[in-house]
């Protein structure tokens, strides 16, 4: 309880404009390392890899927030917009990487979106992402009232999207895809009121 | 001992070839007994002792037995082969093997007339592979040819690259390199090749079948379910480096189209 308490204490002196500046610095490096050969000799796809994992990394962070607070008491809530923010970043930059760098050719594009189950899949967590990012800001809040809570509960739907994603485009069955779609039914589950109920119970 | 004497007849398919520096051939490689990222095996793999090695010949063979590399490789001779290598993940590279062919091999073990295809296993040392205390694949690795595709003068044991001897991460000491083919059936660190009648199991194929076919050839017009084959990015080329167009039998189909004759390549991917 005191360690909940103190780190909730020590984080509200943390401004927020540091978490973006933090969580944005690798997306920086990454693209340098991988001009100048800091990635390997396929740096293409080893920073199309690397921003997406840093992307569903960022999207668990973000679903853990809520019941972090709920059942642990710590609250990080002021961090949870630029937390999903960030996590939009790295998939739109995930994105473009794969479309400007990677494929390069439309008739490709079209190809894989419609030919590839993870591609389509992938492709519509990002559609999922797209309107919870342009009503994060204060004033749609406002403006939409109770629907922003409901509009913004896509991210249930966008972030299992963007594990069954990675799940399916690695060879065979491997365990790290398989942990993270396991941490996000997790915490997707612990927002049922009967799991929700339980932990507060005890 | 490098000699390109005897590829000169059939070079036409690896001219204006530029191989991939040593530094991409060995930092950026698929072997699972080692770890699935692409960089595990240039860390792992020195775990692995490749000397003393033995190499069990078996089946249906006039001289079965385990040969001790040297007196597998002794009489061979090695040259060098500059091969275009393609990923079914669709990358590729040059690679200046040294190598000698496979039939050379099966002559001298002398293959049985009910051979018809010869299967190969990849070491299995759970202790010294840290990749293989995962169940990925069901091990030792597992890789078939055809006797004809075996007997191919394309198909090679590989115990080099660039003239020195084979890293542990590309399949140390001694290795298929199968040009036409997607990079897994060029199986690595071999410990036994048996002459046998039946199609054998092979390790992607019993992983997903509808993913990974037993013959595996490279073909710009069969897609793999999840991604298309049709193009492929030369590794190396950096972060701005285009796709180019894959090649029907990566480039060897002067050579090999023959061994398919008649065959629907759809169906027999």
């Amino acid at each position: 309880m005191d360690l909940a308490a103190e780190v909730t204490r020590r984080a509200r002196r943390v401004p927020v404009w540091v978490i973006y500046v933090l969580g944005l610095a690798p997306m920086g490096w990454l693209f340098w390392l991988g001009l100048t050969g800091g990635l390997g000799p396929e740096p293409i796809k080893a920073l199309e890899h690397r921003y997406g994992l840093i992307a569903l990394q960022l999207l668990v962070a973000g679903l853990a927030i809520t019941p972090l607070c709920r059942i642990a008491r710590v609250n990080l809530m002021r961090f949870r917009r630029a937390v999903g923010l960030l996590a939009f970043a790295y998939v739109t930059a995930h994105l473009l990487v794969w479309l400007l760098l990677d494929l390069r050719s439309l008739s490709l594009i079209w190809q894989d979106l419609v030919k590839r189950p993870y591609v389509t899949i992938g492709m519509a967590g990002f559609a999922c992402l797209v309107p919870l990012a342009l009503t994060s800001n204060d004033r749609s809040v406002r403006a939409l009232g109770p629907r922003w809570r409901r509009l913004h509960r896509l991210t249930y739907v966008a972030v299992p999207l963007g594990a069954v994603h990675f799940v399916m485009l690695v060879k065979g069955w491997q365990w790290e895809p398989l942990a993270y779609l396991a941490a996000i039914l997790g915490l997707l589950a612990l927002r049922l009121r009967l799991v929700r109920s339980a932990f507060q119970q005890a | 001992a490098v000699s390109l004497g005897a590829i000169a007849g059939r070079g036409r398919a690896t001219e204006g070839l530029e191989p991939n520096s040593f530094e991409d051939i060995t930092s950026y490689n698929n072997f699972y007994e080692f770890g699935t990222g692409k960089e595990d095996p240039a860390r792992y793999a020195h775990e692995m002792t490749t000397a003393p090695w033995s190499v069990t010949i078996d089946g249906m063979v006039d001289k079965p037995g385990s040969y001790d590399l040297a007196a597998l490789t002794d009489g061979m001779t090695i040259e060098e082969r500059i091969y275009r290598f393609r990923c079914v993940e669709a990358w590729s590279m040059v690679i200046p093997w040294n190598g000698f062919e496979l039939r050379g091999l099966l002559d001298r073990v002398g293959v049985q007339p009910g051979a018809k295809y010869v299967a190969f296993e990849t070491l299995y040392r759970p202790d010294e592979m840290r990749g293989t205390r995962s169940r990925i694949i069901d091990w030792p690795y597992r890789e078939g040819l055809r006797l004809d595709e075996a007997m191919h003068p394309l198909t090679i044991l590989a115990t080099g690259l660039y003239g020195k001897p084979m890293p542990n991460q590309n399949g140390a000491p001694i290795r298929l390199v199968v040009p036409w083919k997607y990079g897994f059936k060029s199986i690595k660190s071999i410990v036994r090749i048996s002459l046998v009648a039946e199609q054998p199991e092979t390790s992607w194929n019993m992983i997903a079948p509808n993913e990974y076919g037993f013959y595996s050839n490279v073909n710009p017009a069969v897609d793999h379910p999840r991604w298309s084959q049709a193009t492929e990015r030369r590794v190396g080329g950096g972060l701005f480096a285009a796709r180019q167009d894959t090649l029907m039998f990566n480039g060897y189909e002067d050579e090999v189209a023959g061994l398919y004759e008649g065959m629907d390549l759809k169906r027999f991917y």
